[in-house]
């Protein structure tokens, strides 16, 4: 293979470069959007996978872009983490864009605002491939300026995709959405300048010999981690996210919640365990533990509490992001690189499962009309793979073997109690609970068959509603098999993560 | 060293302004105009790092290119807020001439 080999580290470029001009090209073309979207989701995960491919022989990579080394020029490095978030992206990616196109079609197929429909296809096609290049972007990138490009890069077009579905309601919450983007992304830009001034470089790596930590730096990594946690909606800073996926489009909802707030939370990890490590306090850990405990606890309640399903969805977001806190103050026990696994795993299962079960809902919709909980009886006879789909992701969601979530709990409770701070146990138990009660709640509606109720054949929908939910559901139930194989992407250039697990996994 | 420092504390003064605007706001125009009062504050301060490193005369020029890339992006962020603003502004204005008459109507029937 003449492509494949060390010197070649110039195919970083293409999950960033494809869905880019991908996008390009679908605003540029009115027709055929569909086509030029799917086929740069297929190149995307092909590229994913050939890189993976190319970190597990060659280890971690790095391109300077254009050439130009680090001090004055930008560059891009795959790592283990990077390429699993990068795993996640391209999957969830392509199956939403499936996803995508079978709901615009049904959507459009109703006579009623049939146009208007078919604008909003027109411009999901190229915000949405533009997202998916800012994501990737973001997951590639090691210069902490070029990340703020992508952040906002994410943020515009996050913020339009949320507005698309017209609504007044939605309206409103996307631009409470960009505006609070955009003050997250002032505030990691004001963090920047503090850096620069104090150590007069942007690269992650040149960074990183900075050990000494002056106050300069503390306050520019207080700064940029707050920023962060906005975009992030950890507790205090959530109330942002559940009008904002809950009014948009189903796709684009998917895509908010499994993708967009992943992304600033790995730039936040990034900072806190591998780049600033060495000026983190304990008290500081435990601080965004605590908050994590909280978003666990209060986002379960209030998914309990909603009447509409899909902002009980989004408040369930709320509550999964908490979990990824929770392990910040474990890395004092676990040397730091458990809680990266620990981390990735949390997310790569909340990505499928969440986008599973927001796809379900947005079928639900379509297929009734509403998505009131309290009216959602006897679903299961008519739309039985979304019902199951969304099972499965509930599954997930409580951290039942053999899903990913539950490999991401079990690691979060040994770790606790290996740290004997069993309080963090406690919570991730309650909040599992929890999870369980709001999932159920829906799911014995969809099972209950109101009396004088006709097992009546609607006509059915199309297979692209249906499937790329239960696939993603699936995938998430079964990550845990899978888990010695990711971690051992994970271990990759990093051999201090390959002796956690001596005995293998449980 | 003294003009740096006075530049920076402005830029400072202005993110501190904007944010406290940004937050006790509501109007949609001035949250708008908040935000980029926020980002010149930035900018402000970018600019009057780029004389620290080198000194005598010359600038660095790496923030340059930053308040440029920055002032692109605060650009094409505020012309997608105001569009985003006025749609919100137009639908609540719809709104409430509906609720208005509405009222009328009632107090015609009632009248």
């Amino acid at each position: 293979m003449i492509f494949f080999n060390a010197e070649t580290p110039s195919w970083m470029i293409s999950p960033i470069v494809v869905p880019l001009t991908a996008g390009l090209l679908c605003f540029l073309l009115s027709r055929r959007t569909f086509v030029i979207a799917l086929a740069a989701a297929l190149a995307n995960l092909i590229a994913v996978c050939f890189l993976t491919c190319q970190l597990l022989v060659f280890g971690p990579m790095r391109c300077h872009v254009g050439g130009w080394l680090p001090p004055l020029g930008i560059t891009l490095r795959t790592d283990g983490p990077a390429v699993l978030m990068l795993l996640m992206t391209a999957v969830t990616g392509l199956a939403i864009t499936l996803y995508a196109r079978g709901y615009f079609t049904c959507r459009i197929s109703e006579p009623r605002l049939a146009g208007r429909h078919q604008r909003q296809q027109r411009y999901f096609w190229p915000l949405w491939m533009l997202l998916l290049a800012g994501l990737n972007g973001l997951f590639l990138s090691n210069d902490i300026f070029n990340l703020y490009v992508t952040l906002e890069l994410i943020g515009i077009s996050a913020a339009s995709l949320a507005a698309l579905s017209g609504k007044p309601a939605s309206q409103l919450a996307s631009f409470r959405y960009l505006m609070v983007s955009l003050l997250g992304s002032l505030t990691y830009l004001l963090g920047i300048v503090f850096l620069y001034r104090t150590c007069g470089v942007l690269d992650l790596d040149l960074l990183r010999n900075f050990t000494a930590g002056g106050s300069g730096m503390r306050v520019g990594l207080a700064l940029m981690s707050v920023g962060l946690l906005l975009k992030t909606a950890l507790f205090p800073l959530h109330f942002w996210l559940p009008p904002a996926h809950a009014n948009a489009l189903a796709p684009v909802s998917a895509i908010l919640s499994a993708l967009v707030v992943k992304g600033s939370f790995y730039l936040l990890f990034r900072f806190w365990f591998e780049v600033f490590a060495s000026i983190i306090t304990t008290s500081a850990l435990n601080f965004m533990g605590a908050l994590g405990a909280i978003a666990v606890l209060w986002g379960a309640v209030q998914a309990m509490r909603q009447q509409r399903l899909k902002l009980m969805v989004a408040y369930s977001t709320v509550s999964q992001l908490g979990y990824l806190f929770i392990a910040f103050p474990l890395s004092k026990v676990a040397d730091g690189v458990q809680v990266w696994s620990i981390v990735i795993f949390m997310a790569l299962a909340h990505a499928c499962a969440k986008s599973a079960m927001f796809m379900a809902a947005g079928t639900v919709f379509l297929h009734l009309g509403h998505d009131r909980i309290k009216d959602l009886n006897g679903i299961r006879s008519s739309l039985p793979i979304t019902v199951f789909a969304y099972g499965i992701a509930g599954v997930s969601l409580m951290g039942l073997p053999p899903s990913g979530g539950f490999i991401g709990k079990w690691m979060l409770l040994t770790s606790s109690l290996a740290s004997l701070e069993w309080w963090w146990a406690l919570v991730v138990m309650a909040g599992s609970l929890l999870a369980s009660i709001y999932v159920f709640r829906v799911m014995s509606r969809f099972f209950v068959i109101p009396e004088g109720f006709s097992l009546k054949k609607s006509e059915p929908l199309s297979p692209l509603l249906e499937w790329p939910a239960l696939v993603l559901a699936l995938i998430s139930l079964f990550l845990g098999l899978a888990a010695p194989r990711l971690l051992h992407i994970l271990a990759t250039g990093n051999t201090a993560l390959a002796q956690v697990f001596p005995g293998g996994l449980p | 060293m003294i003009t740096t420092l006075l530049y920076s504390l402005t830029g400072l003064i202005l993110f501190g302004m904007g944010l406290f605007t940004l937050i006790t706001h509501s109007h949609p125009l001035r949250k708008i105009l908040a935000v980029n009062v926020m980002s010149t504050g930035v900018f402000l301060i970018l600019v009057a790092t780029a004389y620290i490193p080198l000194g005598q005369g010359e600038v660095d020029p790496v923030p340059h290119a930053m308040v440029l890339t920055g002032i692109v992006v605060s650009v094409s962020v505020t012309a997608l807020a105001l569009i985003l603003a006025c749609r919100v502004q137009e639908t609540s204005n719809l709104a409430l001439l509906k609720r208005k008459e509405q009222a009328k109507t009632t107090k015609e029937v009632a009248g």
